[in-house]
């Protein structure tokens, strides 16, 4: 078990290079604590693989340390970091046994049999493997053959961290939650440092105590599930979580006043006399309200209703600009044309794709 | 009824077919059982012998020296060219610019026609103005493949090798590319050796290639004629009377198309038999534990 720190880390896969776009992953400080719950969530190509890469050792990073417990490990290799790594796809050793799978860590380390047979046969109860234990891996399932790679990760005690890169991709939906409440109740019982990868949000959010959002390379906000909802640090963040994504609206702003194509909405912040750049209003579906034409807000057309079961989504104009509306299911409207409510509590303002904090009124 | 009548027609459409295999499969091999259970003076008169070219055969000391010529010929090729491509397809880059380089150089001696390899293996080893033989000369080494029995079958085997290393090679280098870094990966977080990585990763995903190539390999070497014929005509003396080479001996050397025919059944049996088992017995090496699936499921 251990903290991770990362200082000053930074890659690029062509080597040393003055120019930053060459970077795969920009220049990141963190620290991750023991026991620990945490995910990386991103898109495709934004340098989580690579971060856990470098974290794991299978990387050596171009610039910056990756510290265990205070331990200077960035040189150190793989094998030697007492580190585990699940990856996509489930990787087994296909001529093994169940039983030779999660014992091969052991066995390459030297441990007798007295030693290893008791240990595999306790963590094959808990993974729920028992009954497939002397059969050959190779015929399970994918769920299966991923809990073998888990296995072979929590095998060893003393497991400083547990990586897992995208681990249920090829899982089956029904299989995909059960494993995720299997995983979780493993976490709790072994404490170790989890370190979760994943370009699924709902994944990311149900797992982790802490998200760390990346985007090109960087890391744009680190926060809990709420904060990544509530207050979105980056235009991306605010984009990326959520289902549909915060609605980004280029706005002038002048105090507590924002323009948006010609339509005033008040905020319930003041925002000093903002540096030029480019202004924007974020706002979540969850919190703007579609009413009848007529009533007091912001005149929209109405262009499309679609009915996903829970709620409807609407998507309207506001002039130039689409806005995605969630509603409650029961919610009648005639007419293409609508009333668009903003709820100014949670509306956040961006310059250059930063929130910006004004005062509150 | 009418419909059934356009059903006979269909047969009208694999005529073809039938016609083709029977030209290039049946009607050829049909001429070699013809030939096999009959004798001929010359102007076409033939007589029934029956059993007696097999019988012959099977009793001649000439055919078994030439089969077990044959048997160590191909045992020695692949006792050399399996291990031999698996370690050089194991050193080949997977990525950068010596791929293509290597690539190439590999496919290189497949390339070039075999009766080529052959002349260009009789020049490389002449004692007089080849390159190897000469240069042996020099250093005091006795080495002649035309005269020294040892140096001939050295000189067929390494030309084999030089031959068809490459198809091994090619073949494992497939299957080794075909394995996602994500199992080395693991192996190196599992502290798994080198040798680890290549009995439980590489191997075992090379099994179906390295099939093939076995497959392959064993076929063509048991039929092998054009190099050794080129390099030593089969001798000195009948040392590298190979198979096909002592076929061809007696089929247009000697003209004895019973024994020939005879022969060539015999010959083509034998390849399809062991080809066969080197297959069943293969595939089944992978597929073991199905029935311990059985057993720890129940």
């Amino acid at each position: 078990m251990a903290s991770i720190t990362l200082k000053d880390l930074a890659h690029s896969y062509r080597g040393e290079s003055e120019n930053p776009d060459d970077f795969a992953l920009k220049k990141l400080n963190l620290t991750w604590r023991d026991g620990g719950a945490y995910a990386l969530l991103g898109p495709s190509g934004c340098g989580k693989t690579t971060l856990l890469n470098i974290i794991s050792g299978l990387l050596i990073p171009t610039r910056g340390q990756v510290l265990f417990n205070e331990q200077d490990v960035t040189r150190l290799p793989t094998e030697q970091r007492n580190i585990a790594q699940i990856f996509q796809f489930p990787v087994i050793y296909d001529t093994m046994t169940v039983f030779e799978n999660l014992a091969f860590p052991l066995k390459n380390r030297g441990r007798t049999k007295q030693e290893i047979e008791p240990r595999v046969i306790e963590l094959a109860g808990m993974l729920g493997l028992e009954k497939d234990l002397y059969s050959k891996a190779q015929h399970l399932t994918a769920d299966a053959k991923q809990k073998i790679s888990l296995g072979r990760g929590l095998i060893r005690k003393s497991v400083n961290a547990i990586l897992f890169d995208e681990p249920l991709t090829v899982i089956d939906p029904q299989l995909k939650w059960q494993l995720r409440s299997q995983l979780k109740s493993l976490h709790k019982k072994f404490k170790f440092t989890m370190i979760y990868v994943t370009h699924d949000q709902t994944e990311a959010l149900t797992f982790a105590d802490e998200v760390i959002v990346m985007y090109g390379g960087a890391i744009v906000q680190i926060g809990t599930p709420e904060a990544l909802f509530e207050r979105p640090e980056h235009t991306f963040v605010g984009y990326f979580i959520g289902s549909p994504g915060m609605n980004i609206l280029p706005c002038a702003l002048k105090g507590n006043r924002a323009t948006i194509d010609g339509i005033e909405i008040v905020l319930n912040q003041s925002y000093k006399a903002q540096p030029t750049g480019k202004i924007e209003l974020g706002v979540r579906p969850e919190h703007l309200k579609l009413e009848a034409p007529g009533r007091d807000g912001l005149p929209v057309k109405i262009l499309k209703i679609d009915d996903i079961g829970r709620h409807k989504i609407a998507k309207v104009a506001l002039n130039n600009c689409q806005l995605s509306v969630i509603m409650p299911e029961m919610t009648a409207l005639t007419g293409d044309m609508g009333t668009l409510v903003i709820d100014t509590r949670h509306a956040n303002i961006y310059l250059d794709e930063h929130l910006v904090t004004g005062e509150t009124l | 009824m009418i419909a059934k009548q356009v059903n006979q027609k269909a047969w009208f459409m694999v005529l073809p077919v039938f016609l083709i295999v029977a030209f290039s499969a049946v009607i050829p091999l049909m001429t070699v059982v013809n030939y096999s259970v009959q004798d001929t003076f010359g102007n076409n008169v033939f007589f029934w012998v029956g059993f007696d070219w097999f019988r012959d055969l099977v009793h001649s000391p000439r055919f078994h020296q030439a089969f077990l010529r044959q048997l160590l010929f191909s045992g020695i090729i692949l006792a050399i060219e399996i291990p031999l491509g698996i370690a050089i397809a194991l050193t080949m880059p997977k990525k950068g610019w010596g791929v293509p380089l290597c690539l190439v150089n590999m496919a290189l001696p497949l390339l070039i026609p075999w009766n080529v390899v052959g002349t260009i293996w009789q020049i490389f080893g002449r004692v007089d103005i080849g390159l190897l033989g000469h240069t042996l000369a020099a250093f005091g080494i006795d080495y002649n493949y035309t005269q020294d029995p040892i140096a001939a079958w050295i000189t067929v085997v390494i030309m084999d090798i030089w031959h068809w290393t490459s198809l091994v090679v090619l073949l494992c280098y497939a299957g080794l590319c075909s394995i996602p870094d994500a199992y080395y990966q693991a192996a190196r977080i599992d502290g798994a050796s080198r040798w680890a990585i290549f009995r439980y990763i590489q191997l075992p995903k090379m099994h179906r290639v390295l099939l093939i190539a076995i497959l392959l390999r064993f076929m063509d070497s048991f039929m092998i004629y054009t190099e050794p014929f080129v390099v030593t005509g089969g001798g000195p003396g009948n040392s590298t009377t190979f198979l096909s080479i002592d076929l061809v001996k007696l089929a247009i050397g000697q003209f004895d198309l019973g024994n020939a025919a005879a022969m060539s059944l015999v010959y083509f049996l034998i390849i399809l038999l062991s080809s066969w088992i080197f297959y069943t017995v293969m595939s089944n090496v992978g597929e073991e534990s199905s029935p311990t699936k059985e057993g720890g499921g129940a």
